[in-house]
């Protein structure tokens, strides 16, 4: 096929577009929980949008590294290093990397019925042990699974994956704010979870049986960047975002808020409500969260002992601090502390 | 997959209009949150699923 020929396939799938990558930060550039997560909590979060399931008798630390492979504009990718081996995964085992889609973006696919679209995955790996690894895409009741076997061939070198997944025209994928899909990229998993490669399962599997196991040694590193999740046939290269497109995109499901942020001490919101040991007041996220968020959080700034909130919102927030020990808040602006934070988790 | 360790649950309260509807403070992982009562929020939906297992109870607030 000419190049022309080529450019106008693109054109005519859609893939020549911009904004095609339905990944959220596949460069692994944002980082606002932090850079390091040692034996992550099962069923939580990592980079902003790598979500970790982490259930073995092994352990594994999770890092934004500078690892990179040269000379395609990347400078971030999220390692994954073995600290406690675990040489035979149980049935219900497993240690995974993966990205919830949410249904607004999803349904794009049109998955679910018929001239539901192909999508291509590609992706950089380095990892010091070759083998079978799975990727899988699931919806949201996990009754929708399809398997996709990749190898990484040359240990200690950047590999570009790339593979079709062809639509899926049944089952019930979310075209809410919920989870559309879940792309999951299997380091370890157990029997229970083994399903077929290479066709839609109407099962919750996300691996086949050839699967390595990451955890089998603590000399094991696995690391990834670039990934990208696009409509058609042929992997186009990695559509590099800004970094402030970036974090806005991921500010939807994960919003912090240090008491360290330059400049120093930064004023969060200033008081509608104060007396001798109490004030209340709201601010605004920056961008509409998915979900009315959960908070948690440290506000320690003039001898505060308690905060909270008594009402959240997807466009903000109302939030107290308050002293139960002594009459030291005064009606100022509540400005941070460094070590103070506050969170708010509208993730998938 | 998908299970969140929720050790305790509480409606709370607005301490400036006595409201107690619209948040509920847990600790997750021995980590205090104010969950907000929104079905889209993942905590929330698993507090509820939690519920209707009968293996969390959600006390009322103070």
């Amino acid at each position: 096929m000419s190049k022309a020929a080529e450019l106008a396939a693109l054109i005519g799938s859609g893939q020549a577009q911009g904004d095609r990558n339905l990944i959220i930060n596949g460069a692994m550039n944002v980082a606002q929980r932090g850079t390091s997560f040692a034996d992550p909590t099962d069923n939580t979060y990592s980079l902003d949008r790598m979500h970790i399931f982490n259930d073995n008798d092994g352990a594994f630390t999770v890092t934004q590294d500078t690892t990179v492979p040269s000379g395609e504009g990347f400078y971030k990718s999220i390692k994954f290093d073995c600290t406690t081996a675990d040489g035979t995964i149980a049935a219900g085992q497993y240690a995974t990397l993966s990205q919830r889609i949410e249904g607004l973006n999803n349904t794009v696919l049109g998955y679910g019925a018929s001239g539901a679209k192909s999508i291509v995955v590609s992706f950089y790996a380095k990892s010091n042990l070759t083998g079978t690894f799975c990727y899988s895409v699931r919806n949201s009741a996990t009754n929708r699974a399809y398997i996709k076997e990749f190898s990484l061939s040359s240990a200690n070198t950047w590999e570009r994956i790339s593979f079709t997944i062809t639509g899926d025209t049944s089952g019930t994928w979310l075209a809410t704010n919920g989870i559309g899909s879940n792309h999951q990229i299997s380091l370890s998993m157990g029997s229970t979870y083994h399903g077929t490669a290479n066709q839609w399962n109407s099962s919750n599997v996300v691996a086949t049986s050839n699967q390595v196991n990451f955890l089998s040694s603590t000399d094991n590193n696995f690391f990834l960047t670039g990934w990208q999740v696009e409509i058609g046939d042929v992997a186009t290269p990695f559509e590099h975002r800004s970094y402030s497109d970036e974090l806005a995109r991921c500010r939807r499901y994960f919003l912090r808020y240090y008491g360290n942020d330059s400049p120093a001490y930064p004023r969060w919101f200033n008081p509608a409500y104060a007396n001798d040991s109490y004030m209340g007041g709201s601010f605004s996220f920056p961008v509409q969260m998915r979900a009315a968020p959960s908070l948690t959080g440290t506000v320690t700034y003039q001898n505060a002992d308690n905060f909270g909130t008594g009402s959240v919102s997807r466009e903000g927030m109302a939030i107290y601090v308050q002293s139960t020990s002594s009459a030291v808040i005064c009606g100022a602006s509540v400005t941070a502390n460094s070590s103070d934070h506050i969170t708010l988790d509208a993730e998938l | 997959m998908n299970e969140i360790n929720i050790t305790s649950a509480q409606y709370a309260t607005d301490p400036l209009t006595g409201d107690t509807g619209k948040l509920i403070k847990v600790t997750i992982d021995g980590t205090e949150m104010w969950v907000s009562i929104d079905l889209a929020n993942r905590h929330y939906a698993e507090i509820m699923r939690q519920v209707a297992a009968g293996t969390l109870t959600i006390e009322d607030a103070d």
